[in-house]
């Protein structure tokens, strides 16, 4: 499989084979820390005014952060609950490409892939596809997985329970927390200068959009940015790098 | 009611996008531009709900205690902090600027 040996990217050493425990501890490290800024997500849903119930139902159902900041945000903006799906949706399109990279990695019986499915994430993907085999990538895989389910659930509840605790979430600055957990997704991506060309055009996009359009299509507006970037950047280069990975 | 039908929607899609991955066979999605224009879609995105919910309250462009957080944030994501470090600095560095 090609992705053993070309996506060694999360910065583990890989010149030696991970033990077992070795496994265990990144999965279990990459599984707290994100799995706290779930208390994030359920304080600021419930400062957008969604229900206990909504809030916790996003995090069971969803379970991709970035999509369900997206949606909240959208949705306390007064957006439809169309363009703010959408939104989400788009965000959460990079997963099936996860999946692909997972599917000949892990190499899942059918009857397994609907359950393992709903963990195919930025994080838990980071984890399994660093490891050299596929046994150590189906326990990094099940672990991170597992850890982040359960406390991203977990810490999603405290949150959407101690926003109202706190009371005006504004003055805690806890409106900070969705758009400072957008930025730390996207740093990482900034490699080249394709990526940094798209995200400069999606701000510019969004900041012309927002005072004019309805809540909701700005975003989506903004996703233009890729394919107008990737035109011009292949109009400019054409097959020049075809061989230049991201 | 609305509420609901957004999270119902965006949970189905999710959860198949996620599905449609694992289940088809490598190479139908393995294009390198399909490839290319997915790992850059949530670039823009990312990037313009950042600039969004950082510079904007409903229709209004604005420069408040949120710009100092993320700048704050951004900081500790050059001096490669940990995930958690960088949401705590936005959350602190904003609350503190609105004490002022």
């Amino acid at each position: 499989m090609h992705a053993v040996s070309e996506q060694i990217e999360t910065g583990t050493d890989p010149a030696a084979p991970p033990t077992d425990s070795a496994v265990v501890r990144d999965a279990l490290g990459v599984g707290v820390a994100v799995g706290l800024s779930g208390f994030a997500f359920g304080v600021t849903s419930a400062g957008a005014g969604l229900g206990l119930l909504q809030t916790c139902a996003l995090s069971l159902l969803v379970f991709t952060g970035a999509s369900q900041f997206a949606l909240v945000g959208a949705l306390a903006a007064g957006g439809s609950p169309f363009t703010a799906a959408a939104g989400a949706f788009f965000l959460g399109v990079r997963n099936a490409f996860y999946g692909l990279r997972l599917s000949g990695l892990l190499g899942l019986p059918r009857a397994v892939r609907p359950l393992a499915a709903q963990w195919v994430i930025d994080e838990t993907s980071a984890v399994a596809l660093a490891q050299p085999d596929r046994r150590t990538a189906r326990l990094g895989f099940t672990v991170a997985g597992l850890t982040l389910y359960v406390l991203w659930n977990l810490t999603t509840l405290i949150g959407a329970l101690g926003a109202s605790a706190l009371g005006d979430t504004d003055a805690w600055g806890l409106d900070a927390a969705g758009p400072a957990v957008f930025l730390a997704l996207l740093a990482p991506m900034l490699s080249g200068t394709v990526e940094r060309a798209v995200a400069g055009l999606g701000v510019l996009l969004v900041l012309l959009c927002q005072p004019v359009l309805p809540a909701g299509v700005p975003v989506l507006a903004a996703a233009l940015a890729a394919p107008v970037v990737l035109t011009v950047h292949g109009r400019r280069a054409r097959g020049a790098n075809s061989g230049e990975r991201r | 009611m609305t509420t609901w039908i957004a999270i119902g929607v965006t949970a189905a899609g999710c959860y198949l996008v996620k599905l449609l991955g694992l289940s088809v066979p490598a190479g139908v999605l393995e294009r390198p531009l399909v490839r290319r224009l997915s790992a850059l879609l949530p670039v823009a995105l990312l990037a313009a709900l950042t600039a969004q919910q950082t510079f904007s309250d409903g229709h209004h462009l604005l420069l408040d205690a949120r710009a100092a957080g993320l700048g704050a944030a951004a900081l500790a994501l050059v001096l490669r902090a940990p995930f958690l470090v960088v949401v705590a600095v936005a959350v602190v560095v904003t609350a503190g600027v609105r004490a002022l």
